[in-house]
């Protein structure tokens, strides 16, 4: 079942939850809603469930508007997130209410009923739990009765709120995979809200970014990290150092330092911000291309090793990541100024900091040649 | 989220404000039911009181018997919830923090006043304290007389209000960090510091708010005082009692006229308890 | 009820076992008390409990047994006592239920919705707790009454309110209709309506889920308010003296049986029938231990009456 938002507008009172959002979801499809909190995904996703009415604004299920239909018609499959198990019924009992509580005319005899629930039990791999009480399972258990029981009103689409929220990380990794496989299984069109970049990346066909009750950018898991549309998509997919300066024909001049950077987008000359990840900073010999900086301290944590450093002319702080055993580290030594490649970039217009207004749109992305290492 | 005005929308249907049904059918069902039953009755009361106009009610209240009888009942009600504070609230400190046999059981009875028919509990509490009776007969020779006395009343307002305290205060208790009176320890507080200035002050909104609920539950109370009060004009006569003796002498406007000053002066005393409240709440930032 | 009998005197749980007794002591007088003040703490209120409460529930018993059980059974079998069991049976029979709908209804409406009006609401359902009883039979008097408004309308055509059946009904629904509502609204805020929207988007109706869900989530707290309810409506008093009219045999409820008797120096057919209404009291308190016990945690957390 395909899906269409259109200029969905929500208010509590007088904060602005949606202003105005748009979104086509495919038929099939994964779609993940990324944003912090108070960024509007979970009130979107309850709007398309119907749990919440939007006050203007459309949700096309197919060609069918859904203004006029009540969540118990419009056979969505909602999972909450802290699953809202019926605690008073059975694994079994629990898949089975969907099923139980249609109208005579449409309920399948009891037996086929039971059978269902085991096969849908089964698909959850429960098997063998279908006596168990809620409050005798453990949270991914809990999670996974959820899914069944969503999955058993044979759900035009599957809607989850912050699925893993409430578990710890090993179970999260375990469910976050099986989740993508039972997906591909079903072929259920998905739509799941989390606020865990990591999350949304890892498991969705598409994310949609979210910040202020509007969607920041919307794409696949490369295109959101790689050509983040905004700052606030930048900075909210990862850790962020933003550097001053400013471009000059086709050329970027970061920290007022005079090696430019040279990029094959068109931007508007002036000042910018440059958005560059730490793992995409490296050192490189002192007349290539970048930026010079002078390493202040340096912590190894696991595998990767974090240095703080200063921009030379800015005074800008900076964190640097490098993999342990990357050669970089060696040249990586405390008082030691370094110049420094930027692997990966994307330039904005230099914002004034207030806030509140619309971000502005996005001038350029990193050029190609820079993309020859990919991401460590 | 929802509201009562369902607002047009630009087509045919509504706009809906909630997924939960049932809004008009429970609410309409609440209003009707607690209009017929309540709102419309009581608006009567002051209709009728309003009939005798302000000179009218003045007269009734003014008079000499009525004064007396409003007196005793406020005043024995003040009395009988400021012994339940105090007693109440040592009970409570008594349940949470100490372990001793029968605590199960007592705990349970404390509820007793709620479940316990108020006639019953009069007869009951007049077999106890009357000259002849279990504890009367040993006071009588100290020369306290309580049975068919203002003292007989307090003590029957102090029965019916003493669940009121215990558990409003209870609970806060329970969750009353031990950690704040390790921290007053360790700051160097005694025993009777810390308790006055740490725990006292966390449970003091608690305490008005039982002191509150007692305090109105005993004013308008009737039954548990009629038999033990004696009911001596200008004596034991309590205010309840004076509208039935009214009502009984088809005196309606009279009867009417005590109903209103008493309901008059409950609310002024519980405005007055639940800005005290308020002030305790902020002033101690109690933790209820 | 179950009693459970301490007899070893404890410090208060939290410090580990392996402080030696000495240093504990002393380190731990700062966080509770020595023993002298613990049991004259305990003590005190004990005996205000004694005799407050203790006492004057067994002296129902004794002197409800004083001239022997055939008395007892004599008072408690006689017509009018009957009779006054019989109404005061038929009067809860009639107010629970009504009230029982009503607490569900108000408690729905003021918990899974918002609206303007709604702390009006919630204090007005709290208004009986704060008016006297003897006022709330006076408001169905001036409206019931010979005199009232309704009153001789409703007589011309044949129904008597006041002084009757219907008005001591009325009385005991005023006193006692916050009584589940109160129980259910904390209740049924605390599990807010995630559960009733999990099973409408199950495909659930209204009804359905009301059924299915709610009720079998709120049914303790549901259970606690309508003993509570219960306990009050067979034993009010104030309220239903005022507009029962005692007519022996006939508008007599048992309190009001209690006060007739009482009145008329049977002390020992008084106690009688108030000891069946002090049983009642303690088979209300015994389930409601009970329930505070058993099913603890699907009671509202913040009960209090």
């Amino acid at each position: 079942m395909d899906i269409k938002v259109r200029g969905i507008q929500k208010n509590f009172g007088s904060f602005p939850a949606l202003g105005g959002v748009d979104l086509d979801i495919e038929s099939g499809e994964l779609i993940a809603l990324l944003g912090p909190s108070g960024s509007g995904k979970t009130t979107l996703l309850r709007v398309i469930a119907g749990l919440e009415f939007p006050d203007r604004g459309q949700i096309l299920f197919g060609e069918e508007d859904m203004a006029d239909q009540p969540i118990r018609e419009r056979r969505v499959g909602f999972v909450f997130q802290h699953y809202a198990l019926f605690k008073h019924m059975t694994v079994l009992d629990n898949v089975a209410f969907g099923l139980r509580v249609r109208s005579r005319g449409e309920r399948p005899p009891e037996a086929i009923i039971r059978e269902r629930a085991r096969e849908l039990i089964e698909l959850v791999q429960l098997a063998g739990l279908e006596k168990r009480y809620p409050t005798q399972l453990s949270g991914g258990q809990r999670q996974r009765v959820a899914l069944a029981r969503a999955l058993a009103i044979e759900p035009r689409v599957l809607l989850l709120d912050e699925p893993f929220g409430a578990l710890d990380a090993k179970v999260r990794k375990d469910l976050r995979r099986w989740l993508r496989q039972l997906h591909d299984k079903t072929g259920v069109t998905t739509i799941f809200v989390t606020h865990d970049q990591e999350e949304a990346l890892e498991l969705a066909d598409r994310v949609v970014v979210m910040n202020k009750g509007r969607i920041e950018q919307v794409g696949s898991t490369d295109e959101v990290y790689e050509k983040p549309a905004t700052p606030f998509v930048f900075d909210f997919l990862g850790n962020t150092n933003v550097l001053p300066g400013e471009v000059r024909g086709r050329e970027v001049y970061v920290d007022g330092q005079t090696s430019a950077i040279v990029t094959d987008s068109i931007h508007a000359a002036g000042p910018v911000d440059v958005y560059v990840r730490p793992s995409d900073l490296r050192v490189t010999d002192a007349h290539a291309a970048g930026f010079d900086a002078v390493i202040r301290s340096m912590q190894r944590t696991g595998p990767i090793v974090r240095c703080e450093a200063t921009a030379v002319h800015s005074g800008q702080a900076i964190e640097i990541e490098v993999p342990h055993l990357h050669h970089d580290t060696q040249a990586l030594r405390a008082g030691q100024q370094v110049r420094l490649r930027l692997n990966q970039f994307s330039v904005f217009p230099r914002q004034t900091r207030k806030g509140g207004g619309a971000l502005p749109d996005v001038v350029a992305n990193a050029p190609a040649e820079y993309r020859e290492r990919g991401r460590s | 989220m929802s509201s009562l005005v369902l607002s047009p929308r630009s087509k045919t249907h509504t706009v809906r404000t909630t997924a939960i049904p049932g809004f008009g059918l429970t609410l309409g069902y609440t209003i009707v039911y607690l209009s017929l039953l309540v709102l419309i009755p009581l608006a009567g009361v002051f209709f009728k009181a309003a009939g005798l106009g302000f000179e009218g009610f003045w007269h009734v209240v003014s008079s000499p018997r009525v004064l007396a009888a409003l007196k005793l009942s406020f005043g024995a009600a003040l009395i009988g919830a400021s012994i339940n504070a105090v007693f109440g609230t040592l009970v409570a400190w008594v349940f949470v923090r100490y372990e001793f046999p029968g605590k199960r059981f007592f705990d349970a009875i404390i509820d007793l006043p709620f479940a316990l028919p108020t006639a019953v509990a009069g007869i009951a509490l007049t077999a106890l304290y009357a000259g002849n009776g279990w504890i009367g007969q040993y006071l009588e020779p100290l020369g306290i007389k309580i049975a068919y006395t203002p003292l007989g009343v307090i003590v029957a307002c102090t029965f019916i209000g003493l669940p009121f305290v215990v558990r409003t205060v209870q609970p806060v208790l329970q969750d009353a960090e031990k950690e704040l009176e390790e921290a007053a320890a360790s700051l160097g507080a005694d025993r009777w510091q810390t308790i006055t200035r740490v725990i006292l002050p966390t449970v003091l909104p608690a305490v008005l708010t039982g002191f509150a609920l007692a305090f109105a539950r005993a004013v308008g109370e009737y039954g548990s005082i009629i038999f033990i009060a004696g009911n001596l004009p200008m004596v034991s006569e309590i205010a309840p009692l004076l509208i039935i003796i009214k009502l009984e002498e088809f005196d309606y406007a009279g009867a009417t006229a005590v109903a209103s000053a008493m309901l008059i002066l409950s609310f002024i005393l519980l405005l007055l308890v639940n800005g005290l409240q308020v002030w305790a709440r902020k002033r101690h930032g109690g933790s209820r | 009820m179950s009693t459970v009998f301490d007899t070893t005197l404890q410090d208060p749980p939290g410090l580990p076992p392996e402080f030696g007794q000495g240093p504990l002591m002393r380190r731990n007088a700062a966080v509770t008390e020595v023993p002298w003040v613990r049991w004259t703490l305990i003590l005190a209120a004990l005996l205000f409990l004694l005799g407050f409460l203790f006492l004057p529930l067994i002296a129902v018993f004794v002197e409800a047994l004083r001239n022997g059980f055939a008395a007892y059974f004599a008072a408690i079998t006689e017509p009018d006592a009957w009779s006054a069991i019989r109404l005061t049976l038929l009067t809860a029979a009639i107010a629970v239920p009504l009230n029982l709908v009503f607490g569900v209804s108000a408690a729905w409406a003021i918990t899974k919705f918002d609206f303007r009006g709604k702390s009006f609401l919630i204090t007005l359902i709290d208004l009986p707790f704060s008016v006297s009883p003897v006022v709330a039979g006076l408001i169905y008097i001036l409206i019931f009454g010979a005199h009232g408004w309704a009153g001789p309308w409703l007589m011309d055509h044949g129904i008597k309110v006041a002084f009757a059946a219907p008005g001591i009904v009325l009385a005991t629904i005023f006193v006692t209709f916050p009584f589940i509502a109160r129980e259910l609204i904390p209740l049924m805020q605390e599990q807010g309506t995630e559960y009733e929207q999990a099973a409408l988007s199950l495909g659930a109706s209204g009804w359905q889920t009301f059924w299915r869900v709610t009720l079998p989530n709120i049914r303790w707290g549901l259970l606690y308010g309508v003993l509570l309810c219960n306990a009050r409506a067979m034993g009010e008093f104030g309220a239903v003296s005022v507009i029962s009219g005692h007519i022996r045999g006939q508008t007599n409820t048992m309190p009001l049986h209690v006060e007739i008797l009482y009145n008329e120096y049977q002390f020992s057919a008084a106690f009688a029938v108030a000891s069946l209404l002090a049983l009642l009291a303690l088979l209300t308190l015994g389930l409601k231990a009970w329930l505070e016990w058993r099913h603890g945690e699907e009671l509202s957390a913040s009960r209090k009456h």
